[in-house]
């Protein structure tokens, strides 16, 4: 088994009255790529936001390579990177003036090299020197991603990474992200909607309804399990099953 | 993956604003402009009273000096303030707190960034008061920077305070930014000592750090003396407005991670 990089043991989150976030258990190892599907509210951003401690869990505690994340912020922060299409970059700083912010910020070496080959790969070389705000949602969504990965993440976050992307774009970036945890052994975690683009990337994926793990498993054993065709099908049955009893579904 | 020391984080921060204000010059203009229109009014309203009545002490220095004082206790707390609500409007915080950059990091690149803007400004405003009513600033001496260091820090723990309210209550209490100075000028005692204000709102005054380096600044320019006590006054008290400002900042820092406002804020 390749080594633990995140480690998420029995944790539950409260919003004022409601469980956003409901005993939720797992690990992500190295070189592996998690999926966390769930309808909206499920509480996958909130997990996601728990990871990277933007988010404290009510209880149950948080490891990333090791270490707590909430008492060794800097040295588990500076090895994540994390893109959603919920938050921006200023819009008014260009690409090249965003991506050497955050270059700086995370202390990448020969940045000005990094941010050329790192736009050459995700075709946006032609908008370094464009503003952020004058860029499409999915030329934005494209520049989020090459932030997200200006530090060589060994883990990397994305909440929704295609959203808003044209099918040919949405189809590049997967291709990107296979190929980006192929060279360098990074883990993923993916929330999304896109089942087919789940079902292509992940090893494995968690199902969350109503805050908690209903399933889990790779997606070729969930589709067994369930008897379907499509992870997609899965997904449905799984979200119109009615509301949580105490017990879950999990297995492997 | 080479780790970025504090300093260049720090330094990062500041390079955002650097690069945000070299793209608008909107937000260049405001720097001089409102400063500029204050000076204006109040300059010819001194000329003004200063021929209607001789009798007055030098009441142009009193008050230009005062106004360009205050002015740099506004500019230094709206400078962090501002610095805080461009990431709440660019909906860049969760970004940066995903980052390595620790809360005290961000302090440090928004006061630095208040600073700077404030040097600005006030170079703006003392050159503007030569020119037009021959009044130097510097002729208040090695005094003037003793005033000067007293009232940023004044303003930087006051935008840090602000900074805080607006991640405890969103973007619906961004009006302070620009409001809550306000409510120290009655007992800064900007224009007028502090023995004028009714006895039971002089303990107010005295708790005020712009209070004493004002007192002082009328000391240098009625009695041509320098009034160390009323600085080291107004530095013990600064000592405790700016630790309050981090503890609030650092406070509300916590319950914005236990609330989510991270990355609700400016949504």
């Amino acid at each position: 088994m390749n080594e633990e990089i995140v480690r998420v043991e029995r944790v539950s989150k409260r919003f004022h009255h409601a469980w956003a976030v409901r005993d939720l258990s797992f690990t992500l190892h190295r070189n592996e790529i998690l999926g966390l599907l769930g309808a909206n509210g499920a509480g996958k951003t909130t997990t996601i936001a728990m990871l990277l401690d933007l988010v404290t869990p009510t209880v149950g505690r948080i490891t990333l390579f090791g270490l707590d994340v909430a008492r060794a912020r800097h040295a588990t922060l500076s090895r994540v990177n994390f893109s959603s299409p919920y938050v921006d970059l200023p819009h008014r700083l260009t690409v090249r003036q965003n991506l050497t912010v955050y270059g700086r910020l995370y202390g990448v070496p020969k940045l000005a090299e990094r941010i050329a080959a790192l736009c050459d790969h995700l075709e946006i070389t032609n908008l370094l020197d464009t503003r952020y705000g004058n860029l499409s949602s999915g030329q934005k969504t494209r520049v989020a991603l090459a932030k997200a990965l200006i530090n060589d993440p060994e883990l990397l976050l994305l909440d929704e990474p295609t959203a808003s992307l044209d099918p040919d774009v949405a189809d590049k970036v997967r291709s990107w992200l296979a190929a980006y945890r192929t060279r360098t052994g990074a883990a993923l975690l993916i929330s999304s909607h896109n089942m087919p683009e789940v079902e292509r990337l992940c090893d494995r994926v968690i199902v969350l309804k109503q805050g908690q793990a209903v399933a889990e498993g790779a997606p070729a054993a969930l589709l067994r399990r369930y008897g379907r065709a499509t992870l997609e099908d899965v997904f449905l049955d799984i979200a119109r099953s009615g509301p949580l009893s105490t017990g879950s579904e999990r297995g492997s | 993956m080479r780790r970025a020391g504090s300093a260049s984080r720090v330094f990062a921060l500041v390079l955002r604003h650097y690069y945000l204000y070299r793209s608008s010059w909107t937000r260049v203009v405001e720097l001089v402009y409102w400063p500029a229109m204050e000076l204006l009014v109040w300059g010819f309203l001194t000329l003004y009273l200063r021929d209607l009545g001789p009798g007055l002490p030098n009441v142009v220095a009193l008050f230009l000096g005062a106004l360009i004082l205050w002015d740099i206790l506004f500019r230094a707390q709206i400078g962090v303030s501002l610095a805080f609500l461009e990431e709440v409007w660019s909906r860049n915080l969760a970004n940066l707190f995903v980052s390595p950059l620790t809360p005290l990091e961000f302090m440090i690149g928004q006061v630095i960034v208040g600073l700077i803007r404030t040097v600005v400004t006030a170079t703006f405003m003392t050159a503007l008061a030569l020119a037009l009513y021959h009044y130097n600033l510097f002729s208040m001496g090695l005094a003037l920077v003793a005033f000067f260091c007293n009232l940023l820090v004044m303003g930087w723990a006051i935008g840090l305070v602000v900074s805080a309210m607006i991640l405890r209550f969103g973007q619906g209490a961004e009006s302070l930014a620009w409001a809550v100075i306000f409510l120290f000028q009655p007992v800064a005692a900007v224009f007028y000592p502090v023995s004028v204000l009714p006895p039971w709102l002089r303990p107010v005054a005295l708790a005020t750090p712009a209070a004493h380096v004002f007192e002082g600044m009328r000391v240098v320019m009625l009695e041509q003396r320098f009034d160390a006590g009323l600085l080291w006054n107004a530095v013990g008290l600064n000592v405790l407005y700016l630790a309050g400002g981090i503890a609030v900042f650092l406070w509300m820092f916590r319950v914005a991670r236990r609330r989510g406002l991270l990355v609700q804020v400016g949504e």
